[in-house]
């Protein structure tokens, strides 16, 4: 196709992507180095009945001429990223200096909230995405011996907590586990422990959301794994038995290998959409025990004062993240893609 | 056809089954018992002292005199004004996919069609594109909303979803566009017809399938955004999603869970009937991007 028309064909698609996502990128970008103004402060004469004292006041309509003026605050440079709330590395270094124990410094850190979100999102997604995987695999090599009437219905019940709107799963069984709710009011029987509350203790809340996300995700690396069972050479599945291959070995060397790629697709897709956790945390009122970075954003954008520069920071911080994610995936994109052009 | 070789030893068969029940009953449990206890009381959606109350609805019964209730939707639809919520989400979700469908298939065409190494690097980006956190192009957008007072609007909104359903949409629709022969087009060009003639009258009317199936996952993401509807609207503009978050402040200082309840139950319903109608669709665009691309 000539570049004209290519052009013409694309044109509204890439304007769409430049504007509303790189242009924001960039936009983020110019925020975190900006601050909030500090608010203006004027003396105030108060006078009592007996003595008139002077008092600091809040200009307002000074600071909100301010704001109007410059409506991305003031410049800050780079003090929002090393401040206390996201890199802090003063902190880190008087940690450092303090702790005696390896140990001692990593739970110092993990008291700071940008490493304590660092800490829960990268441990979300790393627990629930192998989970995921495997869990797929295993119900999909279970669907595909079925009875083939039973298939169609177990596709669609298997379907559903994929489908469903994050927000609205996770609400679903927050109820469940709330301590009225049927299923923690169970566990509160088995354990004996009438004031067992999985909300109330942060190991509990994080294996909750962590569940949850196996719950959610579950679905998708099934139908995509279903799907890759049906194509699956019937012949050397056939060999591979005739040589003495036991069920667990036609797994392990026949399928497994055949799905390569689809393991690959579902990680990257996995490891994308765990990294941006926020909805559970939300639902499941998650906040006090378990923050992700994205919450940290949703959270100081939020407020009654919205903290720009501080989200915009984290952001910026969250975007580093994912292209550190996402850089083996485009290595060896860009050396499949080379080997294909020699 | 069944060989003796793959015959399976009962023990396998059962635990493959019991672990299928299993998963079964942890997906649609959930689910059943929400829609369920959606009509009770909140004594006995919330039953701590004895389970099964709600099921058969012990305080239903003694609080309204029958087994089942419509007291939470009525306090969600009618007192909560929750059908304006469900009306807005109707409008932003409708223009969502009929405009991400136009610029996605337009798009998709062009990239599966023009074999230059751009098409690859352009398909690249917006993988990275489809990666970023939407939360983070949420604090992008904000101050600029706020600045040039579009913040607030459903048709803000609107084109903020388009924008982010692209990447996916060029993908799914480009990997689609490629299943479709190149000889089609080409010899359509031949016959006299420019490059978007041909496109129109050669390609789109074999490419519904492929169109129905995107639709559906740009309906899915406009549907079940949460970060961006609930950052980008007023209260008055609001969608399901940021309503049913609101409800959640709302139930701290007023205790009324059912209503919240009901609305979940009621924004589950069309995604119901969606994969009902749809599955076939569904599964084959989940596995569309995987197999091809």
């Amino acid at each position: 196709m000539p570049h004209g028309t290519f052009a013409r064909f694309i044109w509204p698609s890439f304007l769409a992507m430049i504007l509303f996502i790189a242009l924001p990128i960039v936009s983020v970008a110019m925020q975190s180095f900006f601050v909030e103004h500090e608010q203006v402060m004027r003396e105030v004469e108060n006078c009592g009945p007996f003595t008139c004292t002077t008092v600091l006041q809040v200009d307002v309509e000074a600071t909100e001429a301010l704001k109007a003026d410059a409506p991305l605050g003031r410049y800050n440079g780079l003090g929002t990223y090393t401040n206390r709330g996201h890199l802090a590395f003063d902190e880190v270094s008087e940690i450092w200096a303090a702790s005696e124990s390896f140990g001692g410094f990593i739970a110092g850190v993990y008291n700071l909230p940008f490493y304590k979100a660092l800490f829960f999102t990268l441990a979300y997604t790393f627990v629930v995405t192998p989970l995921v995987i495997v869990l797929g695999l295993l119900i999909a090599l279970g669907v595909n011996r079925l009875p083939k009437v039973t298939k169609g219905p177990t596709i669609f019940a298997s379907l559903l907590p994929m489908i469903v709107t994050p927000l609205i799963g996770g609400l679903i069984l927050f109820w469940m586990v709330d301590a009225d709710g049927i299923i923690g009011a169970t566990l509160q029987i088995i354990f004996d422990d009438p004031d067992l509350s999985l909300k109330a203790s942060a190991p509990l809340t994080w294996i909750m959301l962590m569940v949850y996300g196996v719950w959610h995700s579950t679905p998708f690396a099934f139908v995509v794994f279903y799907a890759g069972l049906q194509t699956v050479p019937t012949d050397t599945l056939e060999a591979a038995k005739i040589d003495g291959a036991s069920r667990f070995q036609q797994v392990r060397y026949v399928i497994v290998p055949y799905m390569m790629p689809l393991l690959v697709f579902i990680t990257l897709m996995q490891l994308m959409d765990n990294f941006r956790v926020l909805e559970p945390i939300v639902s499941f009122s998650a906040e006090a025990k378990a923050r992700s970075l994205s919450w940290i954003i949703y959270n100081d954008l939020s407020g009654q004062d919205k903290l720009f520069g501080s989200a915009a920071a984290t952001s910026m911080l969250t975007i580093f993240g994912v292209a550190i994610l996402l850089t083996p995936v485009l290595i060896k994109t860009w050396r499949d893609f080379n080997r294909r052009a020699v | 056809m069944a060989s003796t070789a793959s015959k399976s030893p009962r023990l396998l068969t059962w635990f493959t089954t019991s672990m299928i029940i299993f998963w079964l009953m942890i997906a649609i449990g959930p689910f059943v018992w929400t829609v369920w206890g959606s009509f009770k009381v909140q004594g006995d959606f919330f039953s701590k002292a004895d389970w099964r109350n709600a099921i058969y609805g012990f305080y239903t019964l003694s609080e309204t005199g029958g087994s089942f209730t419509g007291n939470g939707y009525y306090g969600a639809w009618i007192q909560e004004e929750f059908w304006r919520n469900v009306l807005n989400t109707t409008i932003v979700v409708v223009c969502t996919v009929i405009i991400s469908l136009t610029l996605g298939t337009l798009g998709g065409y062009a990239l599966a069609r023009s074999g230059y190494r751009y098409a690859f690097w352009l398909l690249i980006a917006a993988l990275v594109f489809r990666a970023m956190p939407h939360i983070t192009l949420v604090s992008g957008y904000l101050l600029p909303f706020f600045e040039w007072n579009i913040w607030g609007r459903l048709s803000t909104t609107i084109v903020v979803l388009v924008a982010i359903n692209q990447p996916f949409t060029l993908w799914m629709l480009h990997s689609f566009f490629l299943n479709i022969p190149k000889d089609m087009d080409e010899s359509a060009m031949v016959d006299g017809c420019t490059r978007f003639q041909a496109f129109w009258h050669v390609i789109i009317p074999v490419m519904w399938p492929g169109v129905i199936t995107t639709g559906l996952f740009s309906f899915l993401l406009a549907y079940n955004d949460f970060a961006i509807t609930s950052m980008l609207l007023s209260s008055e503009n609001q969608t399901m999603v940021p309503k049913i978050a609101s409800f959640l402040t709302q139930i701290r200082e007023q205790g009324n869970v059912m209503f919240a309840v009901s609305a979940v139950v009621s924004a589950m319903v069309p995604l119901f009937f969606l994969v009902l109608f749809f599955q076939r669709q569904i599964v084959s665009g989940l596995t569309a991007g995987a197999v091809k691309g």
